[in-house]
């Protein structure tokens, strides 16, 4: 069995800046704020004691209508010492926060789905664009407030009617 | 669609650009499903790739949040269409997690040994289709002939050839039949000898050996960089295997040995593939003489339904308990959780975040193929002509529905 | 085909070459290799050995320009609709098109925002193979049933008065909608 993951080793290190999450059970996890979130990656990947030289999924959340509104949640795991960490960066709106792509270069299209569906621009990403909807979509998929079936087009009858005026931006998308 | 901002035309002195923009169109006999990429080419050779993704994406996951957390486990089934299983028990793990339940043992084994014969399924389509993609197109037709005994027993199991939804929260819709044990063993010995057959008959083969070795190399670096996992990692030399280090259901009682090759090119990328069949028909043996008679599924009334279906007949506050679990499906507690497994791809994970209903508020699932086709921009070494890029993509098993969510 | 249209005009000959011309575009329908999704796995072996699709003629070609049916198999995003009529465009008549699975039918579960009800919003569709996805058995029978609609269809410029417009005909009406 390994030994107990350092978690104090981390808030130690980063006083007051980084916080532990206690409801959360099944790994250690951290609250950290998006202006500290650079320098804790950095530490995490490099420091000897934890290694976490694999970033395993970066994820956003939309806690509409609670605030602050978006978290983006990272998951990372050290290979060598089979540790997995969770980290949570809670954003206000608009929602920016830094990239980690010159980190892992996984980071940058998992930052583009982040950007992609909830809207969260990352600072500094090389190129941060749209990765599953066409370009010239309008609307943020993953926020709550958006409707499941989009707002009707000819492609899709069942969607919501558009706020507003009536037009869909969709219209030929070729 | 304007979003092409990739191409730089070298201008030579006398005004002429060398470099061509190219596209590998969605609809392409060997792009493995809707990939569309964007090539910079000087000639045959390719400077730099662009993949353009999204093409089959279907919003899965704003699909799951309006979905009963039993609803979602067909979802889950089309995520990586070639081995559902895999999917079904990576996602039932995680929703257990937040109940704190286990399921009992016989149901454990089932889930394995589903989750073993998918391993084999899935990776016996890109056994077949890598060599049909670099020219050798009998290899599919045979692969795909055994993949037709896999689904044979897969009907017999769930009665769907596919798309099985298989698994349950605290184990499986049903046991296994009359007579499947024997079939699978039947299946074993059978396929054991077709692996060396595909060995042979293009493992060894000079033009197949000359388009994929040396082709795409990965170093083990990058790789974890890149955040690859499952065989890609494996083939780059890191020896990481989720079954080994982190074992799940009863993996901790089967006995296999983790393929590590140490080039990371496309061939080891695809023979740890054909090594990783013969360690899952081991596993799949190992399943098939431990198992116990048992229950199942959990017998919690208020998460699963009755094992014994008589009981309906019989008990109000059953029929009761199979309503409301029909109706509108079990309470999960409080709470999030982040579950990965070792799927045939990669690193499968769901992360799960539940809020007291019937109905999760998040579910992010973290697709390996969507993170090893990254591999295919600037980083990999090697990839030089047109035809690499083709032998990359068919190494590197992207299934653009688990791309795409 | 024209210069004989007024000459033998109740002569049994045009019913003949109906069921000529018929017979040869039944009996060697090339689809285009058009696999999206999961449904893709299930015509891949529909043309594999067990439920073989060579038997009727049936060979894959990779180039719409050379096909003559172009089987939607899979989920249809509002991203890749553009995409599939330019495809279908680029198709040579006469065209058919096979719907196969219900995601390709209807939009099956997927009612989203980036997911296109149902192929016959933007090409107009011949058979439907529904299923999810539909065994090889049951696009085999979607293929027969296409070579039973291809028998039925007149090409002769009679045709014009019955109920029945001919196929092509049909495709030219649905592309002005679109």
């Amino acid at each position: 069995m390994q030994d107990p993951f350092p978690l104090a080793n981390i808030i130690d290190n980063f006083n007051g800046r980084v916080s532990v999450a206690a409801n959360v059970t099944d790994m250690p996890c951290v609250i950290v704020n998006p202006q500290d979130l650079v320098e804790l990656c950095l530490f995490l990947r490099d420091n000897e004691m934890f290694k976490f030289n694999f970033m395993a999924d970066i994820g956003g959340v939309d806690f509409y209508p609670n605030l602050p509104r978006y978290q983006l949640v990272y998951h990372l795991y050290s290979i060598s010492l089979g540790w997995r960490l969770r980290i949570k960066c809670p954003l206000d709106e608009p929602p920016t926060a830094p990239t980690i792509t010159h980190l892992w270069t996984t980071a940058n299209w998992h930052e583009r789905e982040a950007y992609d569906m909830f809207g969260i621009v990352f600072e500094g990403h090389p190129d941060l664009r749209r990765i599953y909807m066409w370009q010239e979509f309008e609307g943020w998929p993953m926020r709550r407030d958006f409707p499941l079936r989009g707002y009707k087009d000819k492609y899709n009858p069942f969607g919501a009617e558009r706020p507003g005026e009536g037009k869909s931006p969709i219209g030929d998308i070729l | 669609m304007t979003d092409v901002n990739i191409i730089h035309e070298s201008n030579n002195e006398d005004g002429l650009s060398r470099e061509v923009l190219m596209n590998l169109g969605p609809q392409h006999p060997s792009t493995h499903g809707v990939l569309r990429l964007l090539l910079q080419m000087d000639g045959e050779i390719v400077k730099r790739i662009e993949p353009h993704i999204g093409l089959l994406h279907r919003g899965t996951e704003k699909l799951c949040e309006s979905f009963t957390y039993t609803q979602i486990f067909p979802l889950t089934d089309r995520l990586d269409y070639l081995c559902q299983p895999s999917n079904n028990l990576g996602y039932a793990l995680a929703v257990e997690a937040l109940l704190d339940i286990k399921a009992p043992e016989r149901a454990q084994y089932i889930r394995v040994l589903m989750a073993e014969l998918s391993r084999i399924s899935g990776h016996l389509l890109i056994t077949g289709a890598l060599p049909m993609d670099v020219g050798a197109i009998t290899t599919l037709l045979y692969t795909m002939r055994d993949r037709e005994m896999i689904m044979d027993l897969m009907e017999m199991i769930s009665g769907a050839r596919m798309h099985t939804s298989f698994c349950r929260v605290g184990g499986v819709r049903e046991d296994l039949p009359e007579g499947c044990v024997e079939r699978i063993i039947e299946f074993c010995d059978i396929f054991e000898q077709r692996i060396t057959d595909y060995e042979d008959l293009v493992g060894n083969n000079r033009v197949f050996l000359a388009r994929v070795e040396n082709v795409g190399n990965i170093t083990g670096e990058d790789a974890i960089a890149l955040g690859l996992s499952g065989p890609c990692l494996r083939a780059s030399g890191v020896d990481w295997d989720i079954r080994r280090d982190a074992p799940y259901e009863i993996y901790d009682r089967l006995d296999f040995n983790v393929i590590v090759r140490a080039d990371g090119d496309c061939y080891d990328r695809w023979k740890c593939r054909v090594d990783e069949m013969v360690e899952s028909l081991k596993m799949i043996r190992q399943c098939v003489a431990q198992m116990q008679p048992g229950p199942f599924l959990i017998a919690d009334p208020k998460i699963a339904f009755p094992v014994n279906k008589d009981l309906l007949a019989h008990s109000m506050e059953a029929q009761i308990h199979h309503f409301k679990l029909a109706a509108e499906g079990f309470k999960v507690p409080k709470g999030e959780v982040y579950t990965a497994i070792e799927a045939p791809k990669g690193e499968l994970g769901f992360y799960i975040i539940s809020d007291g209903t019937e109905k999760p508020f998040r579910v992010k699932i973290r697709a390996p193929s969507f993170v090893n086709l990254q591999a295919l921009t600037d980083r990999t070494t090697n990839m030089k002509y047109l035809a690499d890029v083709i032998a990359m993509i068919g190494s590197l098993d992207p299934v653009m529905k688990e791309v795409d969510k | 085909m024209g210069s004989l249209t007024d000459r033998y005009k109740d002569n049994v000959l045009f019913t003949t070459s109906d069921n000529i011309i018929n017979w040869s575009r039944r009996s060697s329908l090339w689809p285009e290799t058009f696999g999206i999704a999961c449904c893709a796995i299930e015509m891949i072996a529909a043309g594999c050995a067990r439920y073989d699709l060579d038997r009727f003629g049936v060979v894959f070609r990779p180039s719409p320009r050379q096909s003559d049916v172009m089987i939607i198999a899979g989920t249809i995003t509002k991203k890749m609709a553009p995409i599939i009529r330019r495809l279908y465009d680029q198709m040579p008549e006469p065209r058919y098109v096979i719907a196969m699975g219900t995601c390709a039918i209807s939009g099956g579960v997927y009612n989203t925002y980036s997911v296109v009800q149902g192929s016959d919003l933007f090409v107009p569709v011949d058979v439907h193979v529904a299923g999810c996805p539909p065994r090889p058995d049951a696009l085999l029978h979607g293929m027969v049933l296409l070579q039973e609609k291809i028998s039925a269809s007149r090409q002769s410029k009679q045709a014009k008065d019955s109920s029945q417009p001919p196929l092509t005909q049909q495709s030219a009406n649905i592309k002005e909608n679109v």
